[in-house]
């Protein structure tokens, strides 16, 4: 077995919707990874500095207040500038389908919408995250 | 006769454990087991009087009106903003004119941050999720052609209430409406913002000094405003049960009284413009049960705990809101119907004014046609279904009065464990309410997740590769770029100097003792931005910051 994995989960911007993130951070946990959790009110700046000083494995960011086109965009191009770029950047949120795409294709991973299952975020890490391992 | 119930309800009893049941949790939502049969004996000692009075009278579990909707309909209120002022403004009127009958304003994330438009934390998220409001004259223009003397507004507003407010009296004042006239509620709830919301200023111990200058000020000069909406409805849609929501909000608004009295207010003064917020969420009569135990609780406890003479003082008039966090992404049509019985519950526990939600939520803010089919959920059962032809019809129903007798008894007991921490303040300082929340929340998951709990379309009757055909509203993303604008253009064109020397007056007034609501209404009137109001205030008390704990 290698080390656990090790997942940033972050709250970019303002928005103070932090249930779903505290749900899948807990879930995350209880899959057996290392999650750091920023807390609220991150600038795209603190995000990718956290990602860095914290080596992690992938970035998940929530963003329920309608400013994902900004912001994800934001700490794409940060991840890319500070050479982590190669690292797994998903998320969830209220995101419409035409933004999912959108994002999907400037190399953002899947976004995952209300009803989501945990599951599938677990499994979905899992399966993405590449490792220095592989 | 007891005895004759008795034997029979043993008799049913035999019978019914002989048979078999469904393979379900008969539970609320909550998680509060549900026996399959009330009876009478699960009222024993039940007395009228003491339990439910009539409506209008203590202690107003039937309802706070004695006419309730005989007399007159709850407000058919939707909360809604978006994007700049006149977009939201065209909204209103689009509401107003298809029979709403109160406003409720939606303010974007900087706004509700106390943060200009063009603050560097306010990028991408201008007029995003509500409407951007930097100063007077944004407001000024978002009730442009409303006269503020025949409406009134609801704002959500918490951290900066009391600047908004100010904005919102100074705009008034330009239409020529004497601020007596005034009728509205600004939220001006902090405390469950540090539980829940999160959208705060200042710590808060400061917090509560202004919101008792605005209690004091609002019924010295805007007699028929509420002064605050004590809020349960973010605490629920963090993922609290009901009883959590229930407890949480009225410790609150406990703390909101004891506060006011120990400014030295006359509780008979400011209590009557107390109003209450909750949220109508999916387990129908459980939800009903709340609303009553609430009323029944608030009035004993200002009577008896407070010491409020003025009946008044004893009611707890309330607005709902259905539970956003309920409605799903998939199929989002159903929305319409959760939406609907959820409503219906907030009617059959007596609301005083009703926001039902858009079935677009889960995607973007609503589009027109829903907020519409939305708006005539409420109209459907005001003038349809025939609920509103009696008052409290439930009252008697075995199951509801011993859920609202259960609800109440086990809020006595949060109180109690709050009461040992030290109150409700050092209980949030501690993370207590935002621990019970967060468990709460991710047992619900957790249930869905292992579909102990059935969410139609979820985790279940799903439909492969969903096609979904709203439409969907789309903010311009040049509203950022012209709202930052605007606001450039403001503070070229104002009297700078008058600006910097209200600001002085307020930055003095908070290292004093006196009244901040009179300096900010000041500054306001001469344009001073949200900024720069909020920037004295937490250059003064500083700013909150939470800890990261997802517990």
């Amino acid at each position: 077995m290698g080390r656990k994995l090790r997942i940033l989960l972050a709250k970019p911007g303002l928005d103070g919707h932090d249930r779903g993130i505290k749900v899948v951070a807990r879930a995350l946990r209880d899959a057996g990874m290392e999650v750091i959790y920023t807390g609220l009110h991150q600038t795209p700046e603190m995000i990718v500095e956290a990602a860095l000083q914290e080596d992690v494995d992938a970035v998940g960011l929530s963003i329920l207040s309608g400013a994902h086109m900004t912001l994800f965009v934001k700490v794409k191009e940060l991840m890319e500038e500070n050479g982590i770029g190669n690292k797994l950047l998903f998320g969830g949120g209220i995101i419409p389908d035409d933004d999912i795409k959108k994002l999907n294709e400037m190399g953002i991973g899947k976004i995952f919408t209300p009803g989501s299952s945990i599951n599938e975020i677990i499994d979905y890490i899992q399966k993405n995250i590449k490792t220095e391992d592989e | 006769m007891d005895k004759m119930i008795s034997d029979k309800e043993k008799n049913w009893q035999e019978e019914f454990s002989k048979c078999k049941q469904r393979e379900a949790s008969f539970k609320t939502v909550s998680g509060e087991e549900i026996k399959p049969l009330y009876t009478p004996n699960d009222l024993k000692g039940f007395d009228y009087l003491e339990e439910l009075g009539y409506p209008g009278q203590y202690p107003f579990t039937r309802g706070v009106y004695n006419t309730m909707y005989r007399g007159r309909l709850w407000t058919m209120r939707m909360f809604s903003g978006f994007g700049t002022a006149e977009d939201t403004n065209k909204r209103y009127r689009y509401l107003l004119d298809h029979g709403q009958t109160g406003l409720s304003v939606a303010f974007d994330f900087p706004t509700l941050y106390g943060r200009d438009s063009d603050d560097p934390m306010s990028c991408g998220e201008v007029g995003r999720c509500g409407v951007a409001i930097s100063s007077l004259a944004d407001m000024e223009r978002l009730f442009d052609g409303i006269p503020l003397d025949k409406v009134s507004t609801s704002m959500t507003i918490n951290g900066p209430a009391a600047i908004l407010w100010a904005f919102y009296i100074a705009a008034a004042e330009n239409q020529g409406v004497d601020p007596k006239q005034l009728r509205g509620t600004i939220q001006n709830d902090v405390l469950k913002e540090y539980i829940a919301q999160k959208s705060w200023l200042i710590p808060p111990e400061p917090s509560m000094r202004l919101t008792v200058n605005t209690m004091e000020f609002g019924s010295k000069h805007i007699p028929k405003w509420n002064t605050i909406s004590i809020s349960g409805y973010h605490i629920r849609e963090a993922g609290s049960t009901a009883v959590q929501e229930l407890s949480f909000t009225l410790a609150d608004g406990f703390e909101y009284v004891k506060a006011g009295q120990e400014a030295g207010l006359d509780v008979d003064m400011f209590a009557p413009r107390l109003s209450f917020f909750f949220n109508s969420h999916l387990d129908f009569f459980e939800e009903i049960a709340k609303y009553r135990a609430a009323r029944r609780i608030w009035a004993r406890e200002m009577k008896n705990r407070f010491g409020a003479k003025n009946p008044r003082s004893w009611l707890m008039r309330f607005h709902t809101q259905t539970a956003g966090c309920t409605l799903t992404a998939q199929q989002p049509e159903n929305n319409i119907v959760r939406v609907a019985w959820q409503a219906l519950a907030a009617v059959l526990g007596g609301t005083q004014s009703l926001h039902t939600n858009s079935m677009d939520e889960t995607l973007a803010l609503p589009s027109e046609k829903a907020v519409l089919i939305a708006l005539r959920t409420q109209q459907l059962i005001a003038y349809e279904s025939g609920v509103a032809n009696t008052i409290d019809p439930l009252a008697g129903s075995y199951f509801v009065e011993s859920l609202t007798k259960r609800m109440e008894e086990q809020a006595y007991e949060y109180f109690e464990k709050i009461e040992k921490l030290g109150g409700i303040i050092k209980a949030i300082e501690i993370g207590y309410p935002q621990k019970e929340i967060a468990q709460a929340s991710f047992r619900y998951q957790k249930e869905v997740e292992e579909k102990k709990r059935i969410v139609v379309g979820v985790n279940d009757y799903r439909i492969k590769d969903e096609n979904i055909e709203i439409p969907i509203l789309r903010i311009d993303p040049d509203v950022e770029k012209n709202q930052c604008r605007r606001l450039a253009q403001l503070r070229e064109k104002r009297d700078n100097r008058k600006v910097k020397s209200r600001l002085d007056d307020l930055r003095d007034a908070c290292r004093g003792e006196e009244n901040l609501m009179y300096p900010i209404l000041e500054a306001a009137r001469v344009y001073a931005t949200l900024g720069e109001i909020a920037g004295v205030l937490k250059e003064v008390f500083g700013e909150y910051r939470e800890p990261p704990i997802y517990w």
